[in-house]
């Protein structure tokens, strides 16, 4: 017999209290704390930052921990922390020329000023598992020199000089806060690369993976990629100047790009840029190639229908909080529409029987 | 919860989308474009409709929230528990009683009154986006009032089908003007959407876009003269309550199969249950 259901409050309470358990795993196996995970998943850390739009990898950490290492959860309860806060101000352009490089690689010249400063990469490691790691995971101290105080030059400058590579134009006007206003087509490069700093990074793996097999192909150089701390300066009314608020780690792509040239401007090398919190050069470099293929309009290319080129594909389904509560929204009860459709699809096929049955008769 | 302001929102963000619900009543069946804020439940289980009931809810409300019609299904619970833990509002299940009603996929069977506000979870909220993705696109459609791509659709449906092969978020089109898509409630429901004297209100969160109809709008779902538009449903009886004018479910109550119907309406259900009506399957 049937009788309407009702308990989901319990339900749901049940549910999260066995969730709970679960996330805490076997208690004779010591706790994560959030300190170890900030640590030595610092680049799990860097990701929901980067995501989360939020620079505090305490925070990062965890929500890391609690959403059982489940990225984009913990990318979400960041997001869903961050519209709660305050906004006091807008900080200065941070100057990635000022930039204390913990690794800064081009790709582009073999030496160049400021040197190639390899860093800590998984570049040429070789990926064997280390079973060292699971039995002890201590490792010896890393040898160090003393840091050059000298400021490291952008590659791109030194193109600039020839007058090899396009301009980058400076631009005062205040970008839009895409987490404030809704976003509206068509996008400037500002809003575009402000959307491509938050995106999914697998999202844009692929798409700029999509570019250099051909589908509106742009050969990249990676003129430069580096990655360390910069300041971040705010300037406060009351003083009248910006003053230093705090240091955030970044990464930062400049990729130089073919261009054969168009009516009106002569060939040169074109720019792609990428920019995320934390070590990140997966997404920096992918951004840098996406940015360059969303250009295609303003630098009087062809657009050949790639989905790298389309501004509203790529800017409306790069964001994987959107994307995976729309995607698993489907999970919720549908049972009304269901219903609809039940109905609808017994009559269609009872005409087409009825229609079947005349035909034969 | 303390921590956070009444509704969750701040107040900034409240005035934000009260500015958006106001234009969205001015032009009814308008798509007004508003910035959706990250709420704490995710992307396509209900912020729009969240957002736009903080923006509404003030302290003396009483607050419903239903989803498939019923008061008890696990995200309405959830949402109704927000609330109850951000604004401290009292809620009801009864759709007589209530302020403000938050819905997904139904409007109530009792019909609604002045001085309600009925608020819906919309996943989509562009009724042509089916058959053109493009928002750019779609935005220029309704400026010019291009609709005649929807009517070659529903054409295209009767000279394949025989029928109009939409039986839920049926196109409706608003004092003459906008095509607006109802959120995906059962075409049955659509003839409720006109004339009626609440405030409707509804909230796209992913989307970013809020649009209203205001009291007593009329709204038309689309039509062809020789196919006129028919609010379907199962042609049985609440095997609770025994009423035949109610949208049903379905359940399957055997493993052979065996089906009732059931008012997807739960409020709707236990009232006339209440008042001693019966059905076939009542114990």
């Amino acid at each position: 017999m049937y009788v309407a259901v009702k308990g989901g409050e319990q339900a749901i309470r049940n549910a999260h209290a066995w969730l709970a358990e679960e996330r805490r795993g076997d208690v004779t196996i010591p706790e994560l704390s959030v300190d170890q995970i900030r640590e030595q998943m610092a680049l799990s850390v860097a990701r929901v930052m980067s995501e989360g739009s939020l620079f505090d990898a305490d925070l990062a950490a965890l929500a890391i921990k609690q959403a059982r290492g489940d990225l984009i959860e913990a990318t979400f309860l960041i997001r869903a922390y961050r519209t709660t806060l305050p906004r006091f101000g807008a900080s200065e352009p941070i100057n990635t020329g000022d930039m204390i490089c913990d690794r800064r690689i081009s790709a582009t010249f073999k030496d160049l000023p400021g040197g190639q400063i390899l860093g800590p990469t998984f570049d040429y490691t070789h990926r064997l598992l280390d079973f060292k790691l699971a039995a002890d995971g201590e490792t010896d101290i890393a040898p160090e020199r003393a840091r050059s105080e000298a400021k490291i030059p952008h590659v791109t400058d030194f193109l600039n000089r020839e007058g090899l590579i396009e301009s980058a134009v400076a631009d005062d006007a205040t970008p839009p806060d895409l987490t404030r206003v809704p976003l509206e087509l068509p996008a400037d490069r500002a809003l575009r690369l402000q959307a491509l700093a938050r995106a999914d990074e697998g999202f844009l793996l692929s798409l700029a993976y999509s570019t250099q097999r051909g589908y509106a192909r742009n050969h990249a150089f990676v003129g430069e990629l580096r990655i360390g701390m910069v300041a971040v300066e705010m300037e406060i009314p009351e003083l009248g100047f910006a003053i230093e608020i705090g240091e955030i780690h970044v990464t930062e792509c400049e990729t130089v790009n073919q261009f054969k040239g168009s009516k009106y401007v002569p060939p040169q090398f074109t720019r792609g840029y990428g920019l995320v919190f934390g070590q990140i050069e997966r997404k920096a470099i992918s951004m840098a190639l996406v940015d360059r293929a969303l250009r295609w309009e303003e630098l009087g290319e062809d657009y050949v229908g790639a989905p790298a080129q389309d501004t509203e594909f790529v800017l409306y389904h790069s964001d994987n909080i959107q994307a995976t509560g729309f995607l698993e929204h489907i999970k919720l009860p549908h049972y009304v529409d269901f219903q609809a459709e039940l109905e609808l699809v017994r009559k269609l096929r009872s005409d087409a029987a009825t229609a079947m049955q005349e035909a034969a008769e | 919860m303390s921590d956070y302001n009444f509704a969750y929102l701040d107040e900034q963000t409240k005035r934000m989308i009260r500015r958006a619900i106001l234009k969205g009543l001015a032009i009814p069946g308008y798509q007004v474009p508003f910035a959706s804020r990250e709420m704490p439940m995710p992307y396509g289980w209900g912020t729009g409709g969240v957002q736009v009931s903080a923006a509404v809810l003030t302290p003396d409300d009483r607050f419903k929230v239903i989803d498939q019609g019923a008061d008890d299904t696990t995200n309405a619970v959830s949402i109704r528990s927000f609330f109850e833990r951000t604004a401290d509002v009292e809620t009801t299940t009864e759709t007589k009683a209530a302020t403000v009603i938050q819905t997904r996929h139904r409007i109530p069977e009792t019909p609604l009154t002045e001085g309600q506000i009925l608020v819906y979870q919309v996943p989509i909220p562009e009724p042509l986006r089916f058959l053109e993705p493009r928002e750019t696109e779609t935005r220029k459609m309704h400026e010019l009032q291009e609709y005649g791509l929807m009517h070659v659709k529903l054409y295209e449906d009767i000279s394949k089908h025989g029928h109009i092969a939409t039986s839920y978020a049926y196109p409706v089109k608003v004092e003459d003007r906008y095509v607006m898509d109802p959120s995906p409630i059962p075409k049955f429901d659509n003839p409720k959407l006109s004339d009626c004297p609440a405030i409707q209100l509804f909230g796209a969160g992913r989307e970013q876009r809020i649009y209203a109809l205001p009291p007593y709008t009329k709204v038309v779902s689309l039509d062809f003269d020789d196919y006129p538009f028919e609010a379907s449903k199962p042609n049985q009886t609440c095997g609770l309550c025994g009423a035949d004018d109610s949208y049903l479910d379905e359940v399957i109550v055997d493993d052979a199969g065996r089906r009732m119907f059931v008012c997807s309406d739960t409020d709707y259900c236990e009232k006339r249950r209440s008042a001693g009506h019966r059905g076939r399957d009542a114990a």
